[in-house]
């Protein structure tokens, strides 16, 4: 157990080195995602001057923009850029062999890579972040919630990254049948984007779409972490809700995991 | 006890036969043609600990494919192998901790970071300790003189560099079995040569097993006193590299240096002219005929030197590979649809 221990904080190590080597890229990556919060502030703004209403779908408009600083937090977590097609890569140009004939888990392996980048990221864009939540703090009328409720945040916001690593690593494996899923992902995207309620909170949509994001993983990426935070969750539905996620979870975990026996089979019995 | 144990060992596959033009690949949406591909044909060899072979085969001769069976990277169509008593394809950590790979057009380590951070990795995944890890690297770092470029990122290190360092963290773990998969190509010949030399000091020290594919005839006569000649999926010829002239040659190169004023004229009676410069001429002749067409030429003509040699090793190898390299079999052709 010590062993493996030392292994995964090698790897750990190792993949925090490699993401420090392009300093300017990163830091420029880091802190452009900051620009659209500025613009969807300005939108939300206009769309409620355009309404003439006080809130639309129970949410004010304090209550939305607060809703899309918090989902720019769930998105910092549960979005992993590059994985799926980086996966697929390795699988086209056969870099997966390496963990083939090595004694390392490829999965566990992507797990650390992809923590200890998300844990450089956030370093980085906790100054940037902690300026614009103070910045914008009038639009959180409601202040600070609850701590359990802040628990049950932290504890959907942990599982919205795990969730949203085993999604799109699953989606990645693909690639062991197809080679190519860069159209798959580009659909994926598509359905990410307006069925996790990134971009605006998921009451939004007309039904039938409502009824079915409810049993979409997707809204687990951002909408859910979210709503729990502004109150949205009633405090009877929360250990339901947070289960369903962790159920979500495992169910990719499990997803992941056969597809990569699977895959390694195909793989191996195709020719490599 | 054999270190490497293949039984009848047979790998097929299938791929896809793309057809010329916009037609045929809206066509190939619906339905595709697949063609068997016959790579490795039923292989039988046995690898004692310690020796070093080399395999030898035209492109396509399922050389690769048998290095990637063994080392667990794919399964096959039929029949056994073991290494060092496992079942390679199982890729069991026991295994996979007890041998490596090294690919000469496949880079294992780090791009952007130093080799010695590849290095670190290696020595937790394959849980060496970290006495035998600072000596195994200081002893593969000071044999391949690469203690300088060790904090250099991999990606400026040139290729003899780079294949330096993937040599040395394939064997921080001192692995029983090495499969070299071309591990000089793209190289100088005086990177070429250094490879060559480490290799063959390591062989020696640590007399671990080494299976080597190579094009490069000077990799093998240098390394190898085993060659195992793969063709069209089948083992042709298993010995020694100078055994494939006798098996494979049916002639032999005379070589005259005539006395007095004249060269002889029709000196094609003999066998084959490959070379008049007088006074000199080289002939090639039927093995059978050797001791005839020479008592022959040493009766009719004042001679200064005469010398019998066997073709050069490349020439006879050449020629084998052209009687075999129409690639892997073909078995059947097989519409599948989509």
């Amino acid at each position: 157990m010590v062993a493996r221990v030392q292994t995964w904080w090698t790897i750990f190590r190792i993949c925090v080195e490699e993401r420090l080597v392009y300093r300017g890229d990163f830091a420029l990556g880091t802190l452009m995602r900051f620009l659209p919060i500025v613009t969807q502030i300005f939108l939300w703004t206009a769309v409620f001057a355009g309404a003439g209403k006080g809130a639309i779908v129970g949410y004010s408009q304090n209550d939305i923009i607060a809703y899309y600083l918090l989902t720019t937090i769930t998105r910092a977590f549960a979005s992993m850029p590059g994985l799926a097609s980086g996966f697929a890569r390795q699988v086209r140009e056969g870099e997966i062999k390496k963990f083939m004939i090595q004694p390392i888990d490829v999965i566990g392996f992507l797990l650390l890579a992809r923590v200890a980048h998300k844990i450089i990221y956030y370093a980085v864009a906790l100054g940037p972040f902690a300026l614009v939540f103070w910045l914008c703090r009038g639009y959180f009328t409601a202040g600070w919630p609850e701590p359990t409720v802040l628990a049950a945040f932290f504890a959907s916001l942990t599982m919205a990254f795990l969730l949203g690593f085993f999604l799109e690593l699953t989606i990645g494996m693909i690639s062991f049948w197809f080679l190519e899923v860069s159209s798959l992902l580009f659909v994926y995207m598509l359905f990410n984007f307006f069925c996790s309620g990134h971009m605006f909170p998921l009451e939004i949509l007309p039904q039938p779409w409502q009824g079915i994001v409810e049993f979409l993983p997707l809204k687990y990426l951002a909408y859910y972490p979210a709503a729990i935070f502004l109150g949205k969750v009633p405090p009877d539905e929360l250990v339901r809700g947070l289960m369903i996620q962790a159920g979500w979870v495992l169910f990719f975990v499990i997803a992941c995991r056969t597809a990569l026996n699977a895959g390694y089979h195909r793989y191996s019995g195709y020719g490599g | 006890m054999s270190a490497i144990k293949i039984r009848n060992l047979q790998k097929s596959y299938r791929v896809y036969q793309k057809k010329e033009g916009l037609g045929a690949s809206l066509a190939g949406l619906f339905r595709r043609e697949y063609r068997t591909v016959d790579a490795v044909k039923g292989i039988d060899l046995d690898v004692e600990g310690g020796e070093f072979v080399a395999f030898l085969g035209p492109n396509g001769a399922g050389k690769t494919t048998t290095l990637k069976l063994l080392s667990g990277v794919i399964s096959p169509s039929g029949g056994e192998a073991t290494v060092l008593g496992h079942v390679p394809w199982r890729r069991e950590n026991d295994y996979r901790r007890r041998f490596a790979l090294v690919m000469g057009q496949k880079n294992q380590l780090w791009w952007d970071l130093p080799a010695q951070e590849s290095f670190k990795l290696h020595q937790k995944i394959y849980r060496i300790d970290p006495a035998d890890f600072a000596r195994t690297r200081d002893e593969l770092v000071d044999l391949l003189d690469i203690r300088r470029l060790l904090s250099q990122p991999v990606r400026e290190l040139s290729l003899g560099e780079r294949m330096k360092m993937e040599l040395t963290a394939a064997l921080l773990h001192s692995p029983e079995v090495l499969f070299l998969d071309e591990p000089t190509i793209g190289l100088d010949v005086v990177a070429q040569h250094n490879i060559q030399l480490f290799l063959k000091h390591y062989q020696k020290v640590r007399g671990i097993t080494i299976l080597l594919t190579s094009h490069y005839m000077k990799d093998i006569a240098a390394l190898c006193k085993r060659v195992v000649v793969i063709a069209r999926g089948e083992i042709v010829y298993d010995g020694s590299l100078a055994g494939i002239v006798d098996k494979f040659s049916g002639h032999k190169v005379l070589t005259v240096q005539f006395g007095g004023e004249r060269m002889p004229g029709n000196l094609s009676r003999y066998g084959e002219v490959l070379e008049e410069v007088a006074p000199k001429a080289r002939l090639r002749v039927d093995r059978g005929e050797i001791a005839k067409v020479l008592s022959a030429v040493l009766a009719e003509h004042a001679v200064d030197d005469v010398s019998v040699e066997d073709p050069p090793l490349e020439e006879v190898i050449a020629e084998m590979f052209a009687r075999s390299s129409d690639g892997p079999a073909a078995t059947d052709l097989q519409p599948v649809g989509m």
